[in-house]
């Protein structure tokens, strides 16, 4: 056997029946034997869309998603992808072409150190020098990429070892003496855990993209049923907690809802799980739920205590840390007599500051126009983001009731990210209707997909929320730089409509109430895809914690739901906060 | 919260690798980019084949510690991560001294110098003396200071590797 037919068995053998890819001149011996494969491979038009796609789909269906670029550029290409896919932990395995063994470290054409370049953004890299590695290696990438704390991993095969013949031998073992994630919580940490929750008057529940990786949502609803803590999710969380519940809060953080980032801080016991306290959740850290305990349930070590101090710290898989935890805690409380205080409290507070989303302005407003796409989609449609005031804006105001249903770059904020993502999820489920929540800035990144999208009839359904400017450097030059706005004014061009057309792409723009809501339907009856330019008032800012301060110190005018007379004033229950 | 431990040493850092190329990148390349600080850093082979022994001088907090060998602990290649007790661990370092020797008396001086803190004289020339000595960091710092009235050509030190004493091992 060749070394590119082991490639394709290796994949096969995963499970892989869909690769997204771009070939080039060494990867000329693994596309000859892609010509005859069974598999499907999505050729897009630049390798980054490559790698978003194989995220999307990850992110998506809880797979492996695999992308494919050649060395040198195609390789460099993939960089951003794969750094996305490594900060917010997502399965990928990445396979770039390397020029042949003989050549490498000569300056060869298209040669760069893909294995150098990317040791710092991938849970590991393999570069193969001889063909009868590639299966082990494949294993190993695979087994590495979708266990632990899930994230990519890169293969890089030389050009000779693609067209090297070998006799095709798997060991059974994989020879990984250094990787042994830890899925069982100590049980000791998980009793600790559970007296500190049923000691504690006010407990919050932080879930993030952990709980949605390790498929435990139910789990965590039971458990803050159990013991009545509203939730509150990161931006890698939501959707991991239905939105339309009572208990729940919402997105915390700098771009959080207010309830969240308040009653945060006023909680006397955080449950955080599955989540990495990025500062865009915490705020300034020495203000951070200054007046709890904090329990941090994480399958990373390295996780905890890195950013904020823990309390008690459990390691392992969410899942089996929160069915523990629940078990345990069972046995000693009685589920909902009584609604407790806490509860009471917060549901009280809640329903002072729910963000209002009905505007009848043109331009529109942004909270509309997500109002109007949740009414036309299910709660099995996929939505995917880009990065910017669209990505806050959905992550403020958009109801996410499932998991896997609200995907986004959270850690690396890539531009651009949102469209080829949605490409990918669509592939990865193709029941589902997907709908990407563009920025015009970002989407432009991108934009050459749209050949793809229509050359495979991916019946994606494009939203570029379209303010002519890159929004949220523009509102952050609003409220701390004096109003200079350099250089985020993005100008009359290209015309979005015109564009998607020019790719064979239907496309309508929509500037008035009720528009949005009606082409979105018609967009994903269309069973095509669909570009919808929707004409947004540039000038609206999102509510926001300005970096270096405390959650609790939101700028700019939180507008709400349900007008009450005067501002309520938000009062916490108990103790005053001590001055220091 | 937890009491933070944020007193700043030095940490001897022993870890168990795998043998092939690109570990030491990979090690080198989490220091840089968490920004902790490495003074030092050997590597060789160890008691088992596959396997090589990094030994690792860096300093900080206990938080800071505490990260480096989780890190350290999320790199495939790394088998097993010891951060060592100094006061159970012996530190050796081997270091060449070349010292210029003008004359017979700085000669003998020199000679006389290297016996009391058991080092070897390995190479003579006309005008110099090479000393071999190995020991820990602080007794290698206190012969070079002694020589250095006389004029130190050249000083090459492998940095210090350690080992904890006794039946334990990492």
């Amino acid at each position: 056997m060749k070394g590119g037919e082991a490639i394709i068995k290796s994949l096969t053998d995963q499970g892989v029946d869909t690769v997204f890819g771009y070939p080039g001149g060494v990867l000329l011996p693994l596309y000859d034997v892609i010509y005859d494969s069974n598999l499907r491979h999505i050729l897009v038009r630049h390798e980054q869309c490559a790698a978003h796609a194989a995220d999307g789909f990850a992110r998506a269906s809880g797979r492996v998603g695999v992308c494919i670029g050649t060395s040198g550029p195609g390789a460099t290409n993939l960089i951003t992808g794969i750094a996305t896919a490594y900060m917010d932990s997502s399965p990928i395995v990445a396979i770039a072409g390397q020029v042949a063994t003989g050549l490498i470290g000569n300056d060869a054409f298209q040669e760069v150190d893909t294995i150098g370049i990317t040791m710092p953004i991938t849970k590991h890299n393999f570069q193969a020098m001889k063909a009868e590695e590639i299966p082990g290696m494949i294993k190993s990438a695979f087994y590495i990429a979708g266990t632990g704390r899930a994230g990519p991993v890169v293969l890089d095969l030389p050009k000779d070892v693609q067209e090297e013949e070998f006799e095709y031998e798997l060991s059974k073992d994989l020879e990984l003496p250094g990787y042994k994630p830890t899925k069982k919580g100590h049980p000791l940490q998980v009793k600790k855990a559970a007296k500190m929750i049923l000691n504690s008057k006010k407990p919050v529940i932080l879930a993030g993209g952990g709980i949605i990786l390790s498929d435990s949502s139910k789990e965590l609803l039971r458990l803050s049923e159990i013991i009545e803590a509203p939730v509150t999710t990161t931006l890698m969380g939501k959707g991991s907690f239905p939105e339309d519940n009572p208990l729940s809060l919402g997105m915390l953080g700098m771009h959080g809802r207010k309830v969240s980032n308040l009653i945060v801080d006023e909680c006397d016991c955080l449950i955080a799980i599955g989540c990495r306290f990025s500062d865009r959740t915490t705020g300034l850290i020495s203000e951070f739920a200054n007046n709890a305990k904090i329990i941090h349930i994480d399958v990373d070590p390295a996780e905890i205590g890195k950013n904020v101090d823990v309390d008690i710290p459990i390691v392992g898989d969410a899942k089996i840390i929160l069915k523990n935890l629940i078990d345990v805690v069972e046995k000693v409380k009685n589920v909902n007599k009584t609604e407790s205080e806490w509860l009471k409290h917060v549901l009280k507070f809640k329903q002072t500051c729910i963000p209002r989303l009905s505007f009848d302005e043109i331009p529109l407003k942004p909270q509309q126009v997500i109002k109007e796409l949740s009414e036309a989609i299910t709660d099995d449609t996929i939505v995917t983001t880009d990065v910017g005031q669209n990505q806050m804006w959905m992550a403020h105001y958009f109801t996410s009731r499932n998991p896997r249903k609200f995907i986004s770059s959270g850690g690396l904020g890539t531009m651009g990210f949102g469209f080829p993502a949605a490409m990918g999820a669509k592939i990865a489920m193709p029941d589902n209707d997907v709908v990407a929540v563009c920025g015009d800035g970002g989407f432009l990144m991108v934009c050459q997909d749209l050949a793809t999208i229509k050359e495979y009839e991916i019946p994606v359904v494009i939203c570029v929320l379209d303010n002519r400017r890159l929004g949220m450097v523009s509102q952050w030059q609003k409220l701390f730089y004096n109003k200079r706005m350099s250089h985020t004014d993005l100008g009359q061009s290209p015309d979005f409509v015109k564009l998607a057309e020019s790719f064979g792409v239907s496309a309508e723009s929509v500037e008035k109430p009720g528009e949005m809501r009606e082409t979105v339907e018609k967009a994903i009856l269309s069973g095509e895809p669909y570009l919808i330019d929707v004409i947004i008032d540039p000038e609206e800012i999102l509510p926001m914690v300005p970096p270096g301060c405390g959650l609790t110190e939101i700028v700019g005018e939180y507008k709400v739901e349900r007008e009450t007379a005067g501002e309520i004033l938000y009062k916490p229950i108990g103790k005053e906060k001590s001055g220091d | 919260m937890v009491i933070k431990l944020d007193e700043s040493r030095t940490h001897i850092i022993s870890a168990l690798v795998l043998n092939k190329p690109g570990v030491l990148q990979r090690v080198a390349g989490l220091f840089t980019r968490r920004g902790f600080n490495i003074e030092n850093i050997t590597v060789g082979t160890s008691e088992q084949e596959n396997l090589a022994r990094m030994t690792i001088i860096a300093k900080g907090d206990e938080k800071v510690l505490e990260q480096i060998t989780k890190q350290l602990n999320k790199l495939i290649d790394v088998i097993k991560v010891r951060d060592l007790d100094p006061e159970i661990t012996v530190k050796r370092e081997l270091c060449l001294i070349k010292v210029h020797t003008a004359t017979e008396k700085v000669r003998s001086e020199v000679i006389q110098y290297a016996n009391i803190f058991r080092g070897r004289i390995i190479d003579v020339s006309p005008e110099t003396l090479t000393i071999e000595i190995t020991g820990p960091p602080e007794k290698i710092e206190a012969l070079i200071d002694l020589v250095i009235t006389f004029g130190i050509k050249e000083v090459a030190r492998t940095g210090p590797t350690a080992i904890s004493r006794g039946i334990k091992t990492i």
